[in-house]
C-alpha cells in the first residue's frame, strides 16, 4: 500500500475509532469532551495532536475494566502484565480482537521468515503475560505447528528440540542465550538439532548478546515489540533485514513526541513513541505514552513492506527496567525498603548477567545497631526482604546489607541504578 | 559484673577491619579482645576495649552501625577440662551461650572467656554460686 493510500486508511480508522471511544468509553467520552475533540474535527491525521495523551496511570486509575468499550458478555479474553503497585495492567479482548491480534503477530512471524513447515517451540512462561499466547496464536495462523513448552525445565525444553524437530524458539533473549549454552553442553551432534529461527522478545537484546545466541542455536533472530497496554505482541517486528521494527500501521497509529512539550517530532527524529489503537474493540487507547524512546523511518524497506520501521527501543523516559521478561519499577522496592525496620531509605539496584541469567541486587544500608547480637536476626531481615520483595515484584532478588552512608548520595534526580549486564563479566 | 562490648558491623570488603581498627587506635583505644565472624556479605565484628564508650562515640561518628552490649567475663585455669567445668555449670543452670570468644593471659596462667548469654543477671548468680571466677569490667578494661 502507497503511503498516502495507508494515510488515507489511518485517518479513516482514526475518526472512527474517536467516535467509538467517545461514545462507548465514559473516560474518553470526559477527556474528548473536555478538549473538544470528536471525530469529525479530525480533519487530517495531524489532528491527532489536538487529543489528550492516555497514560500509564490513567490506566491503572481505571482498574480493572473501565477503560473497556464494551460489554463484559463481548470480552472472551483478559490478559495483565505484573502491577507497579501491586494493581496489573488489564487487557481485555473481543472476539474480533483476539482474531486481528493473531493476525498482527502472523505478520511478525511471516517477516521473520517463519512459515507453515516450522515446529515452533514458545518457551515463555504462559499465563496472564501476552507473549506466550500472542505469538501461539500467531504461529498457529501461518500454520505453523505450536508446542506449548513454557518456561524452565531446560532438559525437557532440549529434549523436545531433538525428539520434536524443533525448528522455531520463541523466548526471552536471556532463556535463549541460557538454551544455546544447554544446547552446546547437551553431548548431542549438532545436526540433532534442526532450529533454524529464533522469535525473540520481552526484553531487551544488544547486538553481541544475539550473535552468540545465533552462533550456539544455529538460529536466525528477530525482535518483535508490544505491550499489554496495546494488546501484547504484534505492534512491530523485525523482516529478514533487521533494519527496523515494521509497525502495524493499519492497527497501530505511531506517533514520536518531546517527552517535555508533549509536541510531536519531525519523522527521523528520536523521542517517546506514542500510539494509537485504530481497531481495537475491547480495550482502545488513545495516543498511548509508551515511555519507550525509539526512531520512525518512513523510508521503505529493502524487503518491500511499506510500513513504517521503528527503531530498536534506545531506552526509557522513566526508570523502568526489564530483568528476565519483567517489568520492575525502584517505585515497586522502594515500597518495600520503606515498610522495612532497620535500614535507611537510601538503595542501589545492581543489575548483573551471569550465566546468562539476569539478576537483581538490592543494596540496602543496615542503620539500627539493635539487630547486631545475633546474625540471625540480620539473616532473618534478609530474608524478610527477599520474600516480600519476591511477592512484590514476582522476581527472585538477592538483598545485600551494606553500611551506614556507603551508599551514593544524589542532589537531584537519583540514580540508582546500575546495570552491567552488557558489561564484560 | 558486666562488661560492655561493642558490635560493629562490618561489610565484606579487604582492608574494612584495617580502616575501622585504625579510628579507635589513632584515638588510643586498646583493643582487649576480639572476635570477627561472617557470613558471605557482611560479618560482625566484636570489640572489648579500656575505654568502650569513647570507641562507641568514635565508631559511630565515622558512620559506623554499632551497639553497646553487656557481656561477662569469667577467668578459668589455663588447664584440660577447666573451660568444660564452666560450661556444665551453665547448662546445668539451664543457661544458653548466644556466643563467646576467649583469649589467654600472658602471665598468670589463666584463661578468659567472654560470654553473651540472654540472661546476664542469671548468669552471673550461677556461676558464683558454683565457683566460677567472674572478672569485673575495670580488671577486663585494665588489663
Amino acid at each position: 500500500m502507497s503511503r498516502p493510500e495507508l494515510e488515507a486508511l489511518q485517518l479513516e480508522r482514526l475518526k472512527r475509532m474517536v467516535n467509538y471511544c467517545y461514545e462507548n468509553v465514559p473516560f474518553y467520552h470526559e477527556r474528548l469532551e473536555k478538549a473538544g475533540v470528536t471525530g469529525d474535527k479530525i480533519k487530517t491525521l495531524s489532528d491527532i495532536q489536538y487529543i489528550p495523551f492516555t497514560t500509564k496511570d490513567d490506566i491503572r486509575d481505571n482498574y480493572p475494566f473501565h477503560m473497556l468499550a464494551t460489554p463484559m458478555k463481548k470480552i472472551v479474553r483478559i490478559h495483565a502484565s505484573s502491577g507497579t503497585t501491586g494493581k496489573p495492567t488489564v487487557g481485555a479482548y473481543t472476539r474480533r480482537d483476539l482474531d486481528l491480534w493473531s493476525d498482527h503477530v502472523a505478520r511478525v512471524a511471516a517477516a521473520s521468515g517463519a512459515c507453515e513447515e516450522d515446529i515452533f517451540q514458545i518457551s515463555f512462561g504462559y499465563g496472564l503475560f501476552t507473549g506466550a499466547l500472542g505469538l501461539h496464536y500467531g504461529l498457529e495462523k501461518i500454520g505453523a505447528t505450536v508446542i506449548p513448552a513454557s518456561s524452565g525445565n531446560t532438559a525437557k525444553q532440549l529434549m523436545m528440540f531433538r525428539d520434536f524437530g524443533v525448528t522455531g524458539l520463541v523466548a526471552t533473549p536471556s532463556y535463549a542465550l541460557y538454551l544455546g549454552e544447554m544446547v552446546k553442553e547437551s553431548g548431542y551432534p549438532r545436526d540433532a538439532y534442526k532450529l533454524r529461527l529464533g522469535l525473540l522478545g520481552s526484553e531487551g537484546c544488544t547486538e553481541e548478546m544475539r550473535e552468540q545466541i545465533e552462533k550456539n542455536l544455529g538460529i536466525f533472530v528477530t525482535d518483535n515489540y508490544g505491550m499489554t497496554e496495546l494488546g501484547g505482541p504484534g505492534v512491530s517486528g523485525e523482516c529478514e533485514y533487521r533494519c527496523g521494527l515494521h509497525f502495524a500501521e493499519d492497527a497501530f497509529l505511531p506517533e514520536i513526541i518531546d517527552t517535555e512539550t508533549g509536541m510531536q517530532k519531525a519523522p527521523g527524529e528520536s523521542g517517546e513513541l506514542v500510539v494509537t489503537t485504530l481497531l481495537r474493540e475491547g480495550m482502545p487507547v488513545l495516543r498511548y505514552r509508551t515511555k519507550d524512546i525509539t526512531r520512525l523511518n518512513y523510508e521503505p524497506c529493502r524487503c518491500g513492506r511499506t510500513h513504517v520501521r521503528m527503531d530498536k527501543v534506545t531506552g526509557r523516559t522513566d526508570d523502568m527496567m526489564i530483568i528476565k521478561g519483567v517489568n520492575v519499577f525502584p517505585s515497586q522496592i522502594e515500597s518495600v525498603l520503606v515498610g522495612t525496620k532497620g535500614i535507611g531509605p537510601h538503595y542501589q539496584l545492581v543489575v548483573r548477567r551471569r550465566n546468562f541469567m539476569d539478576n537483581l541486587e538490592v543494596k540496602v544500608e543496615l542503620v539500627s545497631a539493635d539487630l547486631l547480637e545475633s546474625y540471625g536476626e540480620l539473616e532473618a531481615l534478609q530474608r524478610g526482604l527477599h520474600d516480600r520483595l519476591k511477592s512484590v515484584l514476582g522476581l527472585e532478588t538477592k538483598v545485600t546489607l551494606v553500611e551506614p552512608k556507603s551508599l551514593e548520595r544524589f542532589q537531584g534526580k537519583a540514580k540508582r541504578i546500575l546495570d552491567l549486564r552488557n558489561e564484560k563479566e | 559484673m558486666q562488661i560492655q562490648q561493642l558490635s560493629v558491623f562490618v561489610e565484606n570488603k579487604s582492608g574494612r577491619l584495617a580502616e575501622i581498627t585504625e579510628i579507635i587506635g589513632k584515638a588510643g583505644v586498646d583493643i582487649r579482645a576480639i572476635s570477627v565472624a561472617d557470613t558471605s556479605d557482611f560479618g560482625i565484628l566484636r570489640l572489648i576495649v579500656d575505654k568502650p564508650k569513647e570507641a562507641v562515640e568514635l565508631l559511630r561518628a565515622a558512620g559506623l552501625t554499632v551497639s553497646l552490649t553487656s557481656v561477662i567475663a569469667i577467668g578459668i585455669d589455663d588447664k584440660p577440662g577447666e573451660f568444660a567445668k564452666a560450661m556444665r555449670v551453665l547448662a546445668d543452670g539451664n543457661i544458653g551461650v548466644e556466643y563467646m570468644y576467649a583469649f589467654i593471659s600472658c602471665d598468670k596462667g589463666k584463661a578468659y572467656v567472654l560470654l553473651r548469654v540472654l540472661e546476664t543477671d542469671k548468669a552471673v548468680e550461677c556461676l558464683k554460686q558454683n565457683g566460677v571466677t567472674l572478672l569485673s569490667a575495670e580488671e577486663i578494661y585494665g588489663m
